[in-house]
């Protein structure tokens, strides 16, 4: 290399790296960031670690004839959880009849009919749902929708019972299913709308016969979350559904019972000396576990669907 | 040329006579929208009528009454502090960790397995139930670090709360990032700016109110969850706080609004149904008005970008 003229005869290489202390200081900002990074990874191996402790404890102090007790009684030492696994599918079923086409509809209404206004007055609606805490939906249920509602259907309904639970449930799952199957029927190429309405096809036809099986991934994926979410929503069913202290096991969506969010939130409700080494405070792990594992096998399926919707466009 | 004899005229590719079916399911499908406005309307109504005498003929002082257990006499003082103090913690653990965790994400992260990994397990701990994190703090935060937190206390309260919004702070905040033109950053590379420069000259002020509107949405998801805090400690029923000083309440027993109205909501007497529906009233003015006020900024942000 040969100096082309007096004015570079200056190596460059030593401007280019720039002083010591602002290396310095780009590697430090670029640690401490990392560092913020992994917190996260610490907290999911906390969590890990904790339900996984508390459940064997829970675990090998029992017999296994106790979890198959006819009702979920922790503080007479009666496990049942087949009680609290029929209240979480029982909820859950009434809160997707509810949601999901609710939820789908109005999807397709704000991705297919409403123009830019429309949308622009109506989805904060629904955002505003999604933000309503929901031991303020719990109150609602058990107020307004167990004597408006549940007891319309069935005089004879108690007070507090799973179905009322199950439809607050649902008025909170709406807005995540409506979001995530808007997200995918949007994600639809225009062209195809416009090939379908170039066959003179019309818009009730594009929807259903276009737009609705181009989306399915994503409306699977709705579902799938949705059904998570239901799953794991807490407060509206130890309001509205009742059984606090236990609940016999139950089919009967106008009695009361309990879920296996429920059971934790009036474990710990139930007293203040829940937290000590008793069986009872360890069944809420082992019950933590068993929800941390069925959400998170929920969640997998529902991002392997939401992958292969962008995928396909 | 007698193939297109026929005049093609407009009317023989016109449908004839209304598109009924067409009508009715736009019909239907904006009567499912309906409903969720319905259900919005029927629970603010039902709430505010049950609630509002309360507020009328207590005024300030439901608001600033302590919990107790006779009707005419409790008030949210309390739990209007415990939230308050909640979204401090809040803002001062989970917004910060989750902007930086945010910025290495998107701006330092080389894409290689410990990237993918960091990022498949935020979308993760998105997905967590939240009473699962009551359970985290109270293996964690109540009992493991009680000699720093002081056990069933609201800083083990406030940061279990902060854990819980952590992957939506990280998740809105990388979005707003991402936004960010690359023709911005490589501008400033091209001057000679290096990468701290650019993210903080740059990228932070064009993704900021993004940013903003994550972090104001994830606060007022905070400032509703119970079941975290019943599980961590958070009081159900009365206690004093009486003249402690605020040190020792940050080490102390505590409630907030949405345990209180947990607390209320469960009691058998009439009256804690009207006392239930007034603390709602409070609690959703707080979180309706953090929930508003970052759908205004998230639209001023989109008309802009």
């Amino acid at each position: 290399m040969t100096n082309s003229g007096p004015s570079t005869d200056r190596p460059l290489s030593v401007s280019l790296v720039g002083s010591a202390a602002r290396r310095r200081r780009e590697r430090l900002v670029k640690v401490l960031f990392l560092s913020a990074a992994l917190v996260s990874v610490v907290i999911s191996a906390l969590i890990v670690v904790s339900l996984i402790g508390g459940a064997v404890d829970f675990v090998s102090k029992i017999i296994p004839a106790q979890l198959l007790e006819d009702g979920w009684y922790p503080r007479r030492d009666e496990f049942g959880l087949l009680t609290l696994l029929a209240g979480s599918l029982l909820v859950t079923g009434i809160a997707l009849l509810l949601a999901v086409p609710i939820g789908l509809m109005s999807a397709l209404f704000l991705a297919e009919y409403a123009g830019p206004r429309t949308r622009g007055m109506v989805k904060p609606v629904l955002e505003i749902l999604a933000g309503v805490p929901s031991v303020v939906l719990g109150f609602f249920a058990l107020t307004w929708i167990s004597p408006e509602v549940v007891q319309l259907i069935d005089p004879s309904a108690s007070d507090f019972n799973l179905m009322a639970a199950g439809l607050g449930v649902g008025i909170l799952t709406i807005p995540l299913v409506a979001s995530i199957s808007e997200d995918a029927m949007r994600a639809v190429p225009a062209s195809l709308r416009e090939a379908s309405y170039g066959l003179g096809a019309r818009r009730i036809t594009t929807s259903l016969r276009v737009v609705v099986p181009a989306a399915l991934s994503g409306i699977v994926a709705a579902v799938i979350l949705g059904i998570s979410r239901a799953i794991g929503e807490t407060m509206v069913v130890a309001v509205a559904a009742g059984g606090s202290g236990g609940s016999q096991f139950t089919i009967d969506p106008f009695e009361q019972g309990q879920t296996i969010t429920a059971a934790m939130a009036s474990l710990a409700a139930g007293t203040d000396q829940v937290a000590g080494s008793n069986v009872a405070y360890q069944s809420l792990f082992f019950l933590g576990l068993l929800l941390f594992i069925m959400t998170f096998a929920l969640n997998q399926l529902g991002d392997v669907f939401v992958r292969r919707t962008r995928q396909q466009y | 040329m007698t193939a297109i004899s026929r005049p093609l005229s407009d009317t023989s590719l016109r449908r004839t006579g209304a598109d009924w079916k067409g009508l009715a399911f736009h019909g239907v499908l904006l009567g499912a929208l309906l409903v969720s406005l319905l259900i919005l309307f029927t629970l603010i109504a039902d709430v505010v009528s049950r609630g509002l005498p309360v507020l009328a003929e207590r005024g300030t002082d439901f608001l600033t009454a302590p919990t107790s257990s006779r009707p005419a006499r409790a008030g949210v003082a309390q739990g209007i502090f415990g939230t308050l103090m909640m979204a401090v913690f809040v803002a001062i653990v989970a917004f910060p960790v989750g902007i930086m965790t945010a910025i290495y994400m998107e701006e330092y992260a080389a894409d290689n397995r410990l990237t993918r990994f960091i990022n498949v397990n935020i979308r993760n701990l998105a997905g967590v139930p939240s009473v699962v994190y009551g359970l985290l703090g109270l293996a964690i935060f109540v009992i493991a670090l009680k000699d720093v937190t002081g056990g069933r206390s609201m800083i083990a309260g406030g940061v279990t709360l902060a854990v819980l919004v952590l992957p939506i702070v990280i998740i809105t905040s990388a979005e707003a990032i991402r936004a960010v033109p690359r023709g911005l950053r490589e501008a400033g590379f091209g001057i000679g700016a290096s990468r701290w420069e650019v993210t903080r000259l740059l990228v932070i002020p064009q993704a900021a109110p993004g940013i903003l509107t994550g972090t104001v949405l994830a606060l007022s998801r905070a400032l509703g969850e119970t079941a975290p805090l019943i599980l961590a400690g958070a009081v159900l029923g009365g206690f004093s706080t009486g003249s402690k000083e605020f040190v020792e309440q940050l080490f102390g027993r505590y409630t907030t609004l949405p345990v209180t109205i947990f607390d209320w909501a469960r009691r058998p007497q009439a009256d804690f149904r009207e006392l239930t529906a007034a603390a709602i009233i409070v609690l959703l003015v707080v979180t309706l008005l953090a929930n508003a006020i970052a759908i205004l900024l998230r639209n001023r942000y989109e008309r802009v970008g």
